[in-house]
């Protein structure tokens, strides 16, 4: 069946339907009225699949779609658009450009922790890039799945954009199928296993995997709002986010501040009771729920660490004095766990961040641009955002992705379409001025080789807009003040 | 520990150093690299004449005067390249820095190929070298006498931060075993899914410069003499061993005579009446190869050449006519001086042709253009326009039906000189690019990164729970405004102009 779906995407491919701009930009426009006709839905389905609220059903995914949406339309042209190159003398009469095109036929595979927008923003820019696309939405996410699977082929053309549902074997499945890059947002055990596919048929890959992302606190920072910021991101979707701040690291003398602000926060945020707050998840299933619950085994819980099971309900709980060979720093925690590992300072921070896996993102606290100059350069991540968290995320223009474990590729905005399209690099030249050919043909004399080594190694700048515009107005400018002092000198002698 | 584990083991100990992040270390190992290929270009001349029959200008032209280049172009913009790159903010981050920083990545290794052993092994080098990285080399075997020649690196770079692994399949695999940060491959598919099934067990992000078919259209409608010119060049240079060679041809049957005999003409133009006594003319890299390629003669029509001699591994200049698709020559890259042609009824029938087969590293199209259209061309360059005109329908149609790593019309190759062109293949030919900037960031790790500050905690309310459809709008708008700033920087100085215009023309016009 997997088989045929793709065979019959690529064909409709291959008919060319997906290239005009104007195709494309109506699908777009019916994606955005599938969002806003079925908003309802989709917030009822994301309720039951993890007891998400509507606004927060808005906040982190809703409007994160609608901004792709809104820049993929308006700009379309600007990215499809040929893409200028600077050139060389050997080239001056020729036209250089870069030519961005479809790649064919793309896979999505989204996770459960946010169906609609990791599903979603990849399918923009597949369809911005002119692509077909197959959507294998996570099981674990039931309702969202079906839902998508209903009213994706209402609203898209069925015959470019398809949705296939189903769990482990579908995915092998599909897996064993031909496409022309595969999207997959995980975890990296079966990020690896995505690509190995992948490379059976060459087909470029992005990665959006995940990992434990530390989050440092400098003693010398405002240490009530750091700790408002850091409870947000973490208790955000029950701490299943990727970008989630997975651990805090710290100095002991700032620990005991840090519980209390965050406990001060968690009553802010959710009340005396949590379970009843309209505003906290729930772990997506039993599964889960049991193995996020082990993690607190060799723990000292300093708030929370209630749990219900028969709600996949955990508390926030706060986890001090954690140890480095605790099962709960051995893997990406994705749940309502923040444990605190106590550092003597910086160097030790950098140094706990370096000797493990690259993470997703990275989070400073603190008041010291030293302090965050250091953290910066000394260490690597995905991502990273300076005294918050998550919201790097949030601008579309900073391309979202991982490196090492967490991740290959990036999108958001402009770089999900480019990193759907192939760029091809295109150069057109005339069959005039053939002689000056002669200095690349056989027989290779010396004259030749200087000839030819000259030619290509001056280059041409490259006019491009801005530059004109900014010589234009320089030079208006310059002849305005010119002509305004001639005239208060030709005042003065009255 | 084996040899390669060793290897990569102390490059990344060096990488951990942190050594190789200033720009001084990074500019003065490119300078170092400089000095190898010109200290070094007796030994590199000898070696490439010993695995290729290169001669010395053809060296200079086609393997060390690129290098040169990109190692130039490293030196003089790698401030540029590695600093960060300011992007467009929103409203919510209006008052933060935003950018991205590029970033060292690790340890790259970098398989080479022999065809081009010092281009296609050291280019990416460079890039690796400039992006901050530690680098295992592993040049061809095949081309032996320079992967020797390629053992005195560590004498000119680092040795502790940029290694040099010899040998053959045994260690080429013994490396994949480890963990490197980035992989660079050039060659063929085959070797590539290995390459990336290796790379994926530590998911290692790679680079894959591999091959293909490169077709090549000659419409009936141009300057054929000098179309035939251009691709007699770009076909049988390194004796057709190039990745983006022009493979086949394809061209209606009415004009296959013409091409054959303009392409008779240049080859003896270029190569003599007796290539093989031609200190120009290359051979086949060894008798492996020598053997594939005679081997695919079977079944076709020799029109020019088709003599060879295996002692030496010489195949002179050959063209084959009436060539049929199903025919031994068409079913896989040829990568020597064999140049079969297949006519075909047409543009439609060569773009089928090529679409039905996997998508090749270069293609080629010949065509005249109108000459209204190139007058009209050089107008709109004139008056500072930026529209792309593509004065044939024939290139026109090929472009947009059609898909490759590169595309170039009315010439063969020379997109690889461009260093503003990104250069690559797509599905099958490859994935990634390399040259000048984009072999930079090819190998960095473009990290993004938002400074925000402690204060103005106030606006945050908006996203905290308990949630409420007031914050929520505000949220909205916060974050569904794009705010371009280069654009009101435009419209303010736009508005200043008009300002002191105005002033002046009021006290002018008195």
């Amino acid at each position: 069946m997997e088989k045929q779906v793709v065979d019959g995407l690529r064909e409709v491919f291959q008919s060319g339907r997906s290239r005009p701009l104007q195709y494309r930009k109506q699908q777009l426009r019916a994606l955005h009225r599938l969002i806003t006709e079925h908003q309802a839905d989709i917030e009822q389905s994301l309720k039951q699949d993890l007891n998400r609220n509507t606004y927060n059903t808005s906040l982190f995914e809703l409007i994160g779609i609608e901004s792709d949406i809104k820049l993929a339309e308006s700009d379309l042209a600007d990215w499809a658009g040929p893409r200028h190159v600077k050139k060389n003398l050997n080239i001056a009469s020729d036209d250089v450009y870069i030519k961005p095109e479809p790649l064919g036929v793309v896979l999505i595979i989204g996770p459960w922790n946010y169906p609609w927008a990791t599903v979603l923003q990849p399918l923009i820019g597949a369809i911005a890039a002119g692509n077909a696309a197959v959507v294998k939405p996570s099981e674990l996410s039931e309702h969202s799945a079906r839902l998508m699977n209903e009213l994706l082929p209402l609203y898209l053309d069925k015959e470019m954009y398809q949705v296939v549902t189903g769990g482990v074997p579908e995915t092998q499945e599909l897996l064993k199928q031909r496409f022309d890059h595969i999207f997959y947002t995980g975890n990296s055990t079966v990020g690896k296993l995505v690509m190995e596919a992948a490379a059976r048929h060459l087909t470029p890959v992005t990665l959006e995997l995940g990992g434990k992302s530390p989050c440092y606190i400098d003693k010398n920072c405002d240490i009530a709002v750091a700790c408002r910021r850091i409870t947000w991101g973490k208790f955000a979707n029950c701490g299943q986010t990727c970008i989630a701040p997975d651990y805090i690291l710290c100095e002991p003398s700032v620990q005991d501040r840090i519980v209390k602000e965050i406990q001060k926060t968690l009553q802010e945020f959710y009340q005396e009771d949590p379970k009843s707050s309209p505003d906290y998840c729930r772990i997506i299933n039993t599964r889960h729920f049991d193995r996020v619950l082990a993690l607190m085994n060799e723990c000292t819980i300093a708030l929370g660490g209630e749990s219900d099971r028969s709600q996949c309900y955990i508390a926030p709980t706060v986890l001090k004095d954690v140890l480095p060979h605790f099962k709960i720093m051995q893997e990406e925690i994705f749940g309502p766990l923040l444990p605190i590992v106590t550092v003597n300072g910086l160097s030790e921070a950098i140094n706990f961040i370096n000797t493990r896996e690259k993470p997703l993102a990275l989070y400073v606290f603190s008041s010291d641009k030293t302090v965050i100059k250091r953290m910066l350069t000394e260490t690597t991540s995905g991502g990273v955002t300076v005294n918050d968290v998550l919201m790097h995320y949030t601008v579309n223009t900073l391309p979202f992705g991982g490196v090492g474990n967490s991740g290959m590729g990036a999108y958001h905005g402009r770089h999900t379409f480019d990193q759907l399209s192939h760029h091809r690099s295109c150069l057109i030249k005339s069959f005039a001025m053939e002689s000056l050919n002669d200095a690349r043909y056989p027989p290779l004399t010396a004259a030749r080789l200087s000839k030819a080594k000259f030619f290509m190694q001056h280059h041409l700048c490259s006019c491009s807009g801005v530059c004109v515009w900014a010589v234009i107005a320089t030079i208006l400018a310059i002849g305005l003040l010119v002509g305004l002092i001639v005239v208060l000198i030709q005042k003065t002698p009255v | 520990m084996s040899r390669e584990k060793l290897a990569v083991q102390q490059a990344r100990k060096a990488f951990l150093t942190g050594g190789s992040k200033p720009l001084e270390y990074r500019i003065k190992q490119l300078k170092n690299l400089h000095r190898f290929i010109t200290e070094r270009a007796t030994d590199i001349t000898n070696a490439l004449r010993k695995d290729l029959y290169k001669s010395e200008n053809a060296t200079q032209m086609f393997e060390i005067l690129g290098l040169e280049g990109e190692i130039n172009l490293a030196v003089s913009n790698l401030a540029e390249w590695a600093a960060p790159r300011p992007v467009n903010k929103t409203l919510l981050t209006i008052s933060d820095d935003v950018y991205i920083q590029p970033e060292p990545l690790g340890v790259v290794l970098i398989i080479g190929a022999w065809n081009y052993p010092i281009a296609v092994t050291l280019q990416p080098l460079v890039g690796a070298i400039a992006a901050g990285n530690a680098a295992v080399v592993k040049p061809s075997e095949v081309s032996s006498h320079t992967a020797k020649v390629m053992e005195l690196l560590p004498l000119y770079l680092d040795p502790e931060m940029y290694k040099v692994v010899t040998g053959g399949v045994p260690e080429t695999q013994e490396l994949l075993k480890q963990r490197f940060d980035h992989i660079f491959y050039t060659g063929n598919s085959t070797v590539g899914k290995l390459v990336m099934e290796a790379a994926a067990r530590h998911l290692t992000p790679v680079t894959l410069e591999l091959g293909g078919k490169s077709p090549c259209y000659i419409d009936k409608n141009c300057d054929i003499r000098i179309a035939c010119r251009r691709i007699t060049w770009g076909k049988y240079m390194n004796c057709g061993q190039t990745c983006i060679a022009p493979d086949y041809i394809l061209c209606e049957s009415s004009i296959q005579d013409k091409v054959i005999n303009e392409i008779q003409k240049c080859i003896q133009e270029f190569y003599t009446k007796d290539p093989k006594s031609f200190a120009d003319y290359g051979r086949i890299i060894n008798q492996r190869h020598f053997k594939r390629i005679m081997a695919l003669l079977e079944g076709s029509t020799v029109a020019i050449g088709g003599d060879s001699d295996e002692s030496e591994c010489y195949i002179a200049p050959t063209v084959l006519r009436d060539v049929a698709s199903g025919s031994k020559v068409m079913q896989e890259e040829i990568f020597g001086p064999i140049l079969p042609i297949i006519t075909v009824n047409g543009l439609n029938e060569a773009i089928q042709f090529i679409n039905e087969r996997e998508k090749p590293l270069a293609l080629y199209v010949f065509s005249s253009s109108s000459k209204v259209g190139r007058v009209m061309h050089y107008f709109q360059l004139l008056n500072g326009k930026q529209t792309i005109y593509i004065f044939s329908q024939v290139i026109k149609q090929m472009i947009s039906e059609t898909s490759s790593g590169a595309l170039l019309a009315n010439d063969c190759l020379v997109h690889f000189t461009i260093s503003d062109l990104p250069f690559g293949g797509v599905g099958n030919s490859g994935t990634g690019r390399y040259h000048g900037k984009y072999g930079f960031d090819q190998l960095s790790h473009l990290r993004s990164c938002l400074i925000k500050k402690l204060n103005m905690e106030g606006v945050n309310q908006m996203r905290y729970p308990p949630h409420t459809t007031e914050k929520l709008r505000w949220a909205r708008v916060f974050l569904l405004k794009q705010v371009n700033l280069a654009r009101w920087r435009q419209m303010a100085q736009v508005a200043m102009l008009v300002a002191l215009a105005a002033f002046v023309v009021k006290r002018f016009l008195r």
